[in-house]
């Protein structure tokens, strides 16, 4: 490795990003680097990520500090890097790097020999006790050679803990350990508002949440969309009574088939892909001095939380048929319900749908998802009286909600594609439609 | 609720399913009027007729060839091969025509085979009759592939099997038959193909594996707890689709994972196992990742040392789950 002061910069996550917040710093000047080790966490749209260290090393200078954006490519701090021999000269100057104190600590334990493994660290060893800021010298391993397992990590927390020492509390619960895919650590938890209520200042009639990062995000976007995009509204109902029928009479040999639910959402979705696919203009975005359609349709699909709303993408929605679309909705619902959305999962795409019905709403004027040109709802479905040739008949009926970017569409391109909409909810039946 | 052997459970899974769907049918080398070399068809002739339970030529060829023909035409054919060691003959059908024909044909035609066959060692059947072929056909996108460990299992993913609309190979293991028994429900259920089972909840290793090496990891795990060291059990139950979500989530629980399996450790299904562990839970790792398999050789030996070399057992599971644990 080369010898002198190294720039570690801040990597392109995806391909997308222009620049990243850095959240915290888990190694302070002074500290010893490894290759790999995470050196800080670092926030991106919707995304956490913790950075590893590119280079073995001293970190002598922290560039950019906690809750600083910093541009992709742009230097984040400065690691003095050695030859191979250098570091058992430097290390003892270093008092506070952690594997000379172990081996310091095995030592004292008696004979140095005897604990052949306790300078070793298993990544899960080192994740852990950089979450909980714990200086492994400290403790006591009951591995093969006097390793320091992950669980005595584990256990040394907990006794902290009951000692009076307070461990992190973010990452305290093992339960919500955050997922790892390929090499980038995506923590994709989002962080929960640590509520703090006002110190007794008497009469006192508010309290104050944090803006956890998600909330940031959903905000900024929602601004964006609401000031840059002129909004125009529109809705259609339809009469969904045979898709009823035809969902009941289907979906419990469908759940013993592929152990999922069949939703209405799948049916809707594949409704809504049609339509497109006859409308494409819906597919598009406004680049001010053209308007940019495109191929893929690749459906955003709004999905809730007890926190905020997440959006991700069914990508290539055309070339699924409804046994596969209720597969994804069900992998994406899942994902976001466990927090394990990936950057991928969140990427591409170009026309919301929103099932509103599903928390009861009949009716909703949403903010159409930056920058697509259109976001559709789907309400309730409510049994209704109506007048069918002189007759009145009790018949299911739904709600469909359009948000639509004035720039690019009109009343009447919107008007065809959400009677496309509704005539293809309409013409499901129990004798033509296939699910695969 | 029945407690019934292992073998019996898949009999029972194939009588109702026959019963169920008069498609579904069955054929192979002596499953009519001998009812099986195993006796895994007994009783099917009397009951469904002999346009329904065919005697086979000796051809593994035919046997695949002509099930794989019939289930694109709309049958539900369970075609068995006597032992999996004699499947060979099968492959090109399975592989070239079986597993491409939905993709060939862009979902025109689908081939809703299963094919039976009866993996492994532990009877003294030496070279021949003691193989484990998984590894042969699970690199093959297109096919399906069970290998259940407990009676439920045997039931449910049979059923599952069958009403599958792709190919599926349904390895057997042939100890389990007799050795292995539990509740089984005479209803109809199904487990559903691509999901493991978590067999047992433990915190100190975490041990995965298909088949009969389970039912001594379960052995092995009873002896441990006496010890102190918990084991936490996934059995993959399906190896074609991975449940890799249940992989990730067992090893997660421990961090020090041990895979198992009797089919031979090099390219085996636990070194995609690992190599998905390697890929996703790096930062999750306490140990090195382990393996225990078959040794590297060509066969089963066909003398009694040489065969409890190869197999595994209760004693070679607690040696490396404590070693694992001590790590």
């Amino acid at each position: 490795m080369r010898e002198g002061l190294q720039e570690i910069v801040m990597p392109q996550l995806a391909e997308s990003l222009v620049s990243a917040t850095i959240e915290r710093w888990l190694k302070q000047p002074g500290d010893r680097i490894d290759m790999y080790e995470p050196i800080c966490e670092i926030n991106t749209d919707k995304v956490n990520a913790e950075l590893p260290s590119t280079v073995t090393g001293k970190l002598v200078k922290i560039l950019a500090g906690e809750g600083e954006t910093v541009d992709v490519g742009a230097p984040i701090c400065l690691v003095e890097t050695a030859s191979a021999g250098a570091p058992a000269e430097s290390a003892p100057d270093s008092g506070d790097a952690a594997q000379p104190q172990a081996r310091q600590a095995a030592a004292s334990d008696g004979d140095e020999g005897a604990a052949p493994m306790s300078g070793r660290y298993s990544p899960a060893v080192q994740r852990l006790a950089a979450e909980h800021g714990v200086n492994l010298a400290e403790v006591r391993g009951t591995g093969l050679g006097g390793r320091i397992t992950r669980k005595d990590v584990l256990n040394y927390i907990e006794s902290g803990r009951a000692s009076g020492k307070p461990a992190d509390s973010r990452s305290a619960d093992p339960a919500r350990q955050p997922v790892r895919s390929s090499g980038l650590h995506l923590s994709e938890e989002p962080k929960l508002p640590a509520i703090e209520v006002e110190a007794a200042a008497p009469g006192s009639g508010e309290y104050f949440i944090d803006v956890s990062p998600l909330r940031h995000t959903i905000a900024t976007r929602m601004r964006q969309s609401v000031t840059e995009i002129p909004h125009a509204w529109t809705m259609i109902e339809a009469d969904v009574t045979n898709l009823v029928a035809l969902r009941n009479k289907l979906k419990d040999e469908f759940m013993k088939r592929e152990g999922i639910n069949l939703t209405y959402l799948a049916f809707f979705l594949k409704a809504v892909i049609n339509a497109i696919k006859d409308y494409p203009i819906m597919n598009s975005v406004w680049a001010v001095d053209k308007i940019i359609v495109k191929r893929d349709i690749n459906i955003s699909l709004a999905v809730g939380t007890e926190d905020g709303v997440w959006t991700p993408v069914i990508k290539n929605a055309d070339q699924k048929n409804i046994a596969g679309l209720a597969r994804e909705i069900d992998d994406l619902a899942r994902k976001t319900r466990e927090g394990r959305l990936s950057l991928s999962d969140m990427q591409g795409g170009t026309f919301t749908v929103n099932n509103t019905g599903s928390f009861g709403s009949i009716l909703s004027q949403p903010i159409i998802n930056y920058p697509q040109a259109a976001l559709i709802t789907f309400e309730s479905i409510v049994k209704k009286p109506v007048v069918i040739g002189d007759m009145i008949a009790i018949r299911s009926m739904v709600n469909l909600c359009l948000s639509l970017d004035h720039r690019i569409l009109d009343g009447v391109i919107c008007g065809r594609f959400l009677q496309r909409v509704k005539e293809n909810l309409e013409s499901y039946s129990i004798e033509t439609t296939t699910l695969y | 609720m029945a407690v019934m052997h292992y073998i019996d459970a898949i009999r029972l899974a194939m009588e109702e399913e026959m019963a169920r769907d008069e498609d579904v049918f069955v054929l192979g080398e002596d499953v009519g009027y001998k009812g099986g070399v195993f006796t895994t068809t007994k009783g099917l002739l009397e009951k469904f007729g002999p346009e329904r339970v065919l005697d086979t030529p000796l051809a593994e060829s035919v046997i695949a060839g002509a099930a794989i023909g019939a289930a694109m035409y709309g049958l539900k054919p369970i075609a068995e091969m006597q032992y999996a060691d004699f499947i060979f003959p099968a492959t090109n059908q399975i592989i070239s025509e079986a597993a491409k024909i939905r993709y060939r044909s862009a979902s025109d035609w689908t081939c809703p085979v299963v094919i039976r066959a009866p993996i492994g060692g532990g009877v003294f059947g030496g070279l021949y009759h003691s193989q484990s072929v998984e590894s042969v056909f699970f690199g093959t996108p297109g096919l399906k592939i069970v290998a259940p460990y407990t009676a439920y299992d045997a039931k449910g993913l049979l059923k599952a099997a069958v009403r599958d609309p792709d190919p599926v190979l349904y390895f057997e293991h042939k100890k389990c038959y007799r050795l292995v028994s539990g509740e089984v429900p005479e209803d109809d259920y199904i487990v559903p193909i691509g999901k493991a089972n978590v067999l047992r909840e433990g915190d100190d290793i975490t041990v995965i594996g298909y088949s009969l090496p389970l039912h001594f990891a379960m052995q092995a795990a009873e002896d441990l707890e006496a010890e102190g060291i918990s084991s936490h059990i996934l059995d993959l139950r399906t190896l074609q689709p991975l449940d890799k979500e249940a992989i990730l989530e067992a090893v997660r629980r421990t961090g020090k994972v041990l895979i198992v399996h009797e089919d031979n450790k090099t390219g085996g299904v636990g070194a995609e196992v690992a190599a998905i562990i390697a890929e996703e839970l790096l930062y999750e790792l306490d140990a090195p990742i382990m393996r225990l398999c078959g040794p590297d050789v060509p066969a089963m030996p066909i003398h009694a040392p040489g065969e409890k070399h190869f197999m595994l057992n209760r004693e070679k599971l607690r040696d490396a789950m404590r070693q694992l644990a001590l790590y």
